[in-house]
């Protein structure tokens, strides 16, 4: 797993071969944002996640080892590719962001930037 | 795959659905009497080769002790549960997006009566199940010696 662009292809390339939406569940808590992304059958060195600006960028191949004379006979993941992107507020810091992937669920953690944190504002009066 | 011209483009949203109804239907020669399930938990790929049946579960984020496997009287069954990852309520966080599957989940797949129950073997790797069914050794493809 990186977090910079070292995937197996350069990211410009890979953007043209059609790829699956992974469905996620996006979380904000007062630290930061953690995203949570299926992607079924990537290992490790098949995922790329990198921002890239504004842009959080989430790739993954799948590394299925599948038999030789196989024919498919029913068909509901039809591409071995997965691609999400989301841009970024400003608050979050690009700089402190983690991602582990456990048995095809990735998890990404972006903090927020220390001034962006809450802050309860005094009421006077 | 034959395309509607027209002058006044229908709504993109009915569009997309009806390309992906004629996608599914492409794939679906013999659609099952239990529904087609798109979008379920978890999604199925089948397979066959000329010795196996070749099942694909992507169900990830699952402890593989959990996941229940069975073959009963034909039928393939993939069951167990999947934990939810958003926080309690209680908890001082907001959910911006919730798209993926949680609680319990069960799927089955009808067998075709050339495999053999007794020789099954499941392997969960990065969140993909994979069963592998023999057929019964009658029903494989063998050479037959010419003397």
């Amino acid at each position: 797993m990186t977090q910079s662009k070292t995937g197996r292809e350069p990211a410009s390339q890979a953007a043209e071969q059609p790829a699956l939406l992974p469905p996620v569940d996006v979380i904000e808590d007062a630290e930061g944002i953690t995203v949570y992304a299926d992607l079924p059958g990537v290992p490790k060195e098949r995922l790329d996640v990198h921002i890239d600006g504004e842009v959080l960028v989430i790739e993954g191949e799948m590394g299925l080892e599948m038999p030789q004379e196989m024919e498919a006979t029913h068909v509901e993941v039809s591409l071995p590719r997965f691609r999400r992107v989301f841009t970024l507020s400003r608050e979050l810091d690009p700089e402190r962001m983690s991602a582990e992937l456990k048995q095809g669920v990735l998890k990404v953690r972006i903090h927020k930037a220390e001034h962006a944190k809450p802050r309860r504002i005094q009421v006077n009066g | 795959m034959p395309m509607d011209f027209s002058l006044f483009p229908r709504d993109l949203y009915a569009e997309l659905e009806r390309l992906q109804r004629q996608m599914q239907q492409s794939f679906e020669l013999s659609p099952s009497i239990r529904g087609l399930a798109r979008g379920a938990y978890p999604a199925l790929n089948v397979a066959a080769t000329p010795q196996s049946a070749e099942v694909y579960a992507f169900a990830p984020g699952l402890d593989p002790k959990s996941i229940e496997v069975q073959i009963e009287r034909g039928v393939l069954s993939i069951s167990g549960e999947r934990a939810e990852s958003l926080p309690r309520e209680d908890e001082r966080a907001s959910v911006h997006v919730n798209e993926r599957f949680a609680g319990r989940f069960h799927r089955v797949i009808t067998l075709t009566d050339d495999l053999d129950p007794g020789e099954v073997r499941a392997t969960y790797r990065d969140g993909v199940l994979h069963v592998s069914i023999a057929r019964q050794k009658a029903a494989q493809p063998r050479r037959v010696p010419v003397n």
